[in-house]
């Protein structure tokens, strides 16, 4: 029960990755807000983390003020926000050469906008407590590219180079930001690509197999913690050993 | 109202972690207090909080002193 006490705000917690975190830090005792595009997906949220004490609430991450609004609300119904999960993300994938403007911006502005706004909403709090913690998902994509992924790897490496900046302006406040860079993990996103991809995917994998969404909710509970005091802009990779970066 | 000088002193004590005394009128948040770029933004963030105004970032940049942030506050207070 390391993070009792701890409000903690997880975007995208409606299901995969999301919502291992989510459980998984709500388990650990911290008040957990899980986000969800939608009030079905909210909903739901609510019901799985009630038995923690966590609820599940609407965030439209590009929606202009959504952001800030979310965040004033959890500050005066539960406390200052201090642990950010930015975990939220599409893809809109394509070949370059087709890919649409609309599929570039949309992908920059849920994936990497998004977490520029979060981060910077929740910092105050966190300055004045001299105490927080920012995790982002990134990608293995981001550090190796893939194709068909341009806009999805660009915005995951965006995300890392986001963390080390911001790592660097707020440690001397006991703030740590770090990344989560998720290899194939066993979601409904990896379970919609044809099955000859999955097999030839997992003969990269060292460990040979997908990884489970909660792998990358135990790294990020780990980051979370006291025992990562010391660990801040880093990028931790956890994909069976696809890529060794 | 109580004296904007003193309230201004108030926050600079509490933000920058100083012992209010130590506060004077001309005293400069870097070189006299202590203060790094992040506390300068944390204590024009606690101006506007408890001053109930906005002061913009070119405006922001040149309180660098206590007489500096009470003279923004007092001009700007009274419009």
């Amino acid at each position: 029960m390391s993070l009792q006490g701890k409000v903690a705000l997880v975007t995208g917690a409606s299901r995969g990755i999301g919502a291992a975190i989510a459980d998984t830090l709500a388990a650990a005792g911290a008040k957990v807000i899980g986000t969800a595009t939608s009030d079905s997906g909210a909903a739901a949220i609510g019901e799985r983390l009630a038995q923690w004490g966590g609820i599940g609430m609407v965030l439209n991450v590009g929606e202009d003020g959504a952001i800030d609004a979310l965040i004033d609300t959890i500050a005066k119904e539960h406390g200052d926000v201090a642990i950010l999960v930015n975990n939220a993300g599409i893809t809109r994938d394509g070949l370059l050469m087709r890919m649409k403007d609309e599929d570039w911006d949309a992908i920059m502005d849920t994936n990497l906008k998004s977490v520029f706004k979060t981060s910077k909403a929740v910092m105050r709090g966190m300055m004045k407590a001299r105490w927080g913690r920012i995790i982002n998902i990134a990608s293995v994509v981001g550090a190796m590219g893939n194709a068909g992924q341009a806009n999805y790897a660009a915005a995951k490496a965006g995300i890392m180079g986001f963390t080390k900046s911001m790592a660097r302006e707020v440690g001397s406040r006991g703030i740590t930001v770090n990344c989560v860079a998720p290899g194939f993990i066993d979601t409904d996103m990896t379970r919609a690509l044809p099955e000859a991809q999955r097999e030839a995917l997992v003969q990269q994998i060292a460990l040979g197999r997908l990884g489970a969404a909660q792998d990358i909710a135990d790294a990020v509970d780990f980051l979370a913690s006291d025992r990562a005091a010391y660990v801040t802009g880093q990028t931790l990779h956890v994909n069976g050993g696809m890529l060794m970066p | 109202m109580e004296n904007i000088e003193a309230r201004v002193k108030k926050i600079v004590a509490e933000q920058l972690g100083v012992n209010e005394a130590e506060v004077k009128i001309d005293s400069s948040f870097v070189d006299d207090l202590g203060a790094d770029s992040l506390d300068t933004v944390e204590l024009v963030m606690a101006l506007e909080e408890e001053f109930e105004c906005e002061i913009p970032d070119e405006e922001a940049e040149k309180i660098t002193t206590v007489q500096q942030a009470v003279d923004y506050v007092t001009a700007h207070l009274n419009k």
